[in-house]
């Protein structure tokens, strides 16, 4: 680690006020991946249609798209209420930008979804971000999604459906919102684009 | 490493009524006149490099004098920058040794106090609106409504921003981003300005406008100025003290303009420096001609649809010969050459390219991407906008695949390039972490790999220090010895005399 | 963009607050969440195709902008037609698929309801313009300033990024990439797009601080965020069609409770 020459108290004190580049960089993440669920709106349907035709339930395995932002925010920010903040800003932004549930409830379903990576980041007391929390974060944010979709938009459903529903939203947030979370900022980190943050360092350079 | 905020008297500091507002109330646009810098024995290391950026660094800036900050790339003029802003962060991004201090106060505390202007007009526009973005630093100071948007008026006239506050700050060019950062700069009061490269990235009519406003405030002010520059004959009349830093700490030179280019002026000038009087010399070329690669027949150029930039083009591009394409900003320079290099249709009219066509079509907007790339070979305005590999090496690799080279082919032309263009030591890093004149070389290099006949260059010495630029001059005048052509779009001057054998100047947008 | 930029206009709907725009589309979105049947959302959209014409927006703004809503309230409904809970006669059946009386009502319902929802919202979030929204958000809802503006200094930068784009797609043509693999090549792209952001977003957070921001201290307004008469009536105009929606809802006796529903 190049920053052995840091006193070892402050290295283990970690502070959890956020800077404005946190902020700022939280909010640009926010809206790049409001982006990314901009383009996956229109683009979903069709790839998920097959699915939801033959295992009905089953499409929720490609909602993970919707719940990385918070996940990637956490991650990189490492600041209590990073991945909360991350989702809602990208929810807001979709929800400017014109996303299908309305507003109001683009709004609240990023905030739900954020909160449920945020709890299993608080969980670990913000001070673990190996790949076994980051997955399970995704996973948390899943279950997140899935108990507020049914809740608001399925609520007639059967229960086969709620439950295919429910695992797949919780496999999905694992797998592509947190593993690929972590890989995603393990590229970003190669770049060296995340200096200014804890997440950023730790790749060696050069003097 | 965070002060409380100022109280107006503050320990040895003169005494400054309204400290936080910055202003002297009652007094009509009454500012307290420059800022004092002083520096003792003072040094940063960045959390992420185990050398120091600035070592033991020794200065003393009075209130009023202009001072213009030199020295080779690494030195820390940026760091010192930043520290005086009181913008590098805390302890969790880095150490600090020494002491330094603004009119006494830790630079931290004196918010308001220093103005910093940085390099990228587009990264310092806050909010939507001229008027709101002006009055930016005035909310983060608690100045109340109505002073606000005196001082925003102020400032726009400062600058010379004849604008509506609420013009969209998206519609402005590039000298008038800067001149809007700077307003909002002066909004502030600030005592201390300081300009980190603020025309690198500007055309020649932004770089006047920028100086020029930056003198209007500096005599109506007095403010404290440190400026760094590569290009300093801008400022060379404008600043009364040139202080050159050393790499890896401590000042080398401190004077006159005039005594320190008589001492370092060539010692710069080999750094990298455009110091003046130090003119680069044209290459020695041999001129061909002899084959025709791309001819534009009444080539009309667009960016959007409807939207034609200009019309009746007709230009000849042969081999061994350099064509430069040169106008003010938004005569559709960029557009032309994109055009020519087939990645943009033409709005109507054509591009033939006869001479490097082969087997194919002459339109090169109709040729596959991997038949282009073997033609023409482009390099953008922003290298980083064609990084595609996560290593130098494969960065390379890429073109050479993309035209379907075997394994042992791809790694001799990768060799030679990464030691003709001195990348070699860089092989494994990724592009993006290289400094600005190594990503322009990256850029030519990855271009060079598929060996195109024609060069399509958009603004290659953009912001390049002199030594960059010369390297670069050398090399492309040895790849127009070869052979290749070369289609350049510049503002830069200096690039034109040394290289091009025709020009093409565009005028405004009709 | 004209996704991106807001409309503007002469009419009291551009002048609202845009907390108040907010309040009201949630007040109805909430009324509406609370019940899936066709009346309370069909009173609700009869309501809103009134208030629509005083809207400040032309019929091909309209539709173009309400088309993705348009879309995923018939998506949902044939959701909901096939694999709708059951009751009544059934008319088709299919593995997991049955359509039946009660798939059909749902449907409908759910077809109503997300339009009842959604119009609205994106009628009224079109008018707005983020830097009055982060005005009301701070100021009138009492956000913390540093997160709200942070946030729209980040959403700032959005409009860059279309330029960006335009550039990557040109550059990859240039290296010779373009004619294969289109889903790779988007991934690269957005990927170089994060990276080119985030660098911005750094150099833009450097840029705010040396203009004092996140420093200690109270902080001014240079813009004024009312809240006042016109506000009120927005939100009453809100409360009023949730409230007639559920009313005519239980009334007719359809009121479907969508918890143990």
């Amino acid at each position: 680690m190049q920053n052995t020459t840091i006193s070892p108290i402050q290295s283990r004190r970690i502070n959890f006020r956020w800077r404005v580049v946190d902020i700022v960089v939280a909010s640009v993440l926010g809206v790049a991946a409001s982006l990314i669920f901009f383009a996956w709106n229109q683009l979903y349907t069709p790839v998920t249609a097959p699915f939801e035709a033959l295992l009905p339930g089953s499409q929720a395995l490609f909602y993970g798209v919707w719940l990385f932002a918070g996940v990637l925010g956490g991650l990189i920010i490492r600041k209590p209420g990073a991945a909360l903040y991350t989702e809602v800003v990208a929810a807001t932004v979709s929800a400017l930008l014109g996303a299908q549930w309305g507003g109001f409830l683009t709004i609240e379903a990023g905030l739900v979804q954020g909160l449920g990576a945020e709890l299993v980041f608080l969980a670990f007391l913000y001070s673990s971000w190996r790949i076994g929390v980051v997955v399970l974060a995704g996973a948390g944010a899943g279950a997140a999604m899935a108990v507020n979709d049914l809740l608001l938009f399925f609520p007639g459903a059967d229960t086969a459906f709620q439950a295919i529903y429910a695992v797949s939203a919780i496999v999905s947030g694992a797998v592509i919102a947190g593993l690929g979370s972590w890989f995603l900022a393990g590229a970003l980190r190669k770049t060296g684009v995340l200096t200014r943050f804890a997440s950023g360092r730790g790749a060696p350079t050069g003097a | 490493m965070r002060a409380s905020p100022p109280t107006p008297h503050d320990g040895d500091a003169p005494s400054v009524p309204g400290a936080r507002h910055g202003g002297a109330p009652g007094v009509p646009g009454g500012v307290p006149g420059g800022s004092a810098v002083q520096a003792r024995g003072w040094g940063w290391r960045h959390a992420t490099r185990s050398s120091w950026a600035v070592e033991g660094l020794d200065l003393c800036i009075e209130p009023g004098e202009r001072v213009l900050l030199l020295g080779a790339s690494g030195a820390g003029k940026s760091t010192l920058m930043h520290a005086l802003a009181g913008v590098l962060g805390g302890d969790e991004e880095g150490e600090s040794a020494g002491e330094l201090s603004v009119d006494g106060a830790a630079p931290e505390s004196a918010r308001g106090r220093v103005g910093l202007v940085l390099q990228d007009p587009d990264s310092q526009v806050v909010l939507a609106r001229v008027g709101d973005d002006v009055a930016f630093g005035c909310e983060n100071l608690g100045v109340p409504r109505d002073e606000i948007w005196t001082r925003v008026a102020d400032a726009l006239d400062a600058v010379g921003l004849d604008l509506p506050l609420r013009h969209p700050t998206s519609e402005l060019s590039g000298g008038q981003k800067q001149r809007l950062a700077l307003a909002g700069v002066l909004a502030m009061r600030p005592g201390l300005l300081l300009l980190d490269e603020p025309t690198a990235n500007l055309d020649p009519g932004g770089v006047v406008e920028v100086r020029d406003a930056v003198e209007r405030v500096l005599e109506r002010t007095g403010a404290t100025l440190v400026v760094v520059e590569h290009r300093v004959e801008v400022w060379w009349k404008l600043v009364d003290r040139v202080v050159v830093l050393a790499p890896g700490g401590g000042v080398l030179a401190d004077g006159t303009p005039d005594e320190v280019l008589a001492r370092e002026g060539a010692a710069l000038a080999a750094s990298g420096v455009w110091v003046p009087g130090h003119t680069p010399e044209p290459p020695v070329r041999r001129r061909h001609g002899a084959i025709e690669h791309v001819r534009t027949d009444g080539l009309a150029v667009a960016r959007r649809e409807g939207a034609v930039l200009h019309s009746g083009i007709d230009l000849r591009v042969r081999s061994g010969r350099c064509l430069a394409i040169t106008g003010p900003n938004g005569a559709g320079k960029s557009t032309t050459g994109l055009t020519i290099a087939g990645l943009i249709r033409p709005a109507a009219g054509e591009v033939v390219a006869a001479g490097l066509a082969g087997a194919l079509g002459t339109a090169p907007a109709s040729w596959k991407s991997r038949e282009l790339v073997s033609r023409i070979g482009t390099v953008f305005q922003d290298p980083e906008h064609q990084f595609v590999a996560a290593t130098v090496r494969e960065e390379l690799a890429v073109g050479a695949r993309a035209i379907g080279l075997d394994e042992a082919e791809t790694a001799a032309r990768i060799g030679g390039l990464l030691d003709r263009l001195r990348l070699r030591h860089l092989a494994n890093a990724n592009p993006f972490t290289l400094s600005g004149g190594e990503k322009r070389r990256l850029s030519v290099a990855t271009v060079l790999v598929t060996r195109p006949a024609l060069l399509v260059l958009d603004e290659p010495t953009f912001g390049q220090d002199a030594r960059t630029w010369r390297e670069l001059v050398a090399f492309l005048a040895e790849l127009l010895d070869s052979g290749s052509s070369i289609v350049m779009v510049t503002h830069d001057a200096d690039l034109v005399a040394a290289l091009a054998d025709e020009e093409f100047r565009m005028g405004p947008p009709a | 963009m004209s996704v991106l930029t807001p409309e503007a206009g002469p009419q009291a709907i551009y002048r609202v607050n845009p907390v108040a725009k907010l309040g009201a589309t949630a007040i109805i979105s909430i009324a509406l969440v609370l019940s899936i049947d066709w009346v309370s959302a069909s009173v609700a959209l009869a309501c809103e195709a009134v208030l629509f014409l005083f809207a400040g927006l032309s019929p091909r703004r309209f539709l173009l902008r309400t088309l993705p809503v348009s879309a995923a309230a018939l998506f949902g409904a044939l959701t909901i037609v096939l694999y709708g809970r059951p009751s009544g006669t059934t008319y088709f059946e299919f593995l997991l698929i049955n359509v039946s009386d009660g798939s059909i009502e749902l449907a409908i319902a759910t077809f109503l309801r997300v339009l009842a929802i959604g119009l609205p919202a994106v009628v009224l979030f079109v008018t707005v313009d983020p830097t009055d929204l982060a005005d009301g958000l701070a100021q009138v809802l009492r956000l913390p300033s540093r997160f709200v503006l942070g946030a729209l200094g980040g959403m700032r930068l959005i409009g860059l990024f279309i330029e960006d784009w335009k550039s990557l797609e040109l550059a990859r043509r240039a290296r010779g990439i373009a004619d294969r693999g289109r889903l790779r090549r988007f991934a690269g792209q957005a990927f170089a797009l994060l990276v080119l952001s985030i660098r911005r977003g750094s150099k833009l957070a450097t840029a705010m601080e040396a203009r004092g921001f996140g420093a200690p201290g109270p902080r001014s307004w240079a813009r004024q965020s009312r809240f006042g008469g016109r506000e009120a009536v927005l939100l009453l105009i809100g409360a009023a069609v949730a409230a007639l929606a559920v009313t005519a809802s239980v009334a007719t006796g359809n009121w479907n409770f969508i918890v143990g529903g």
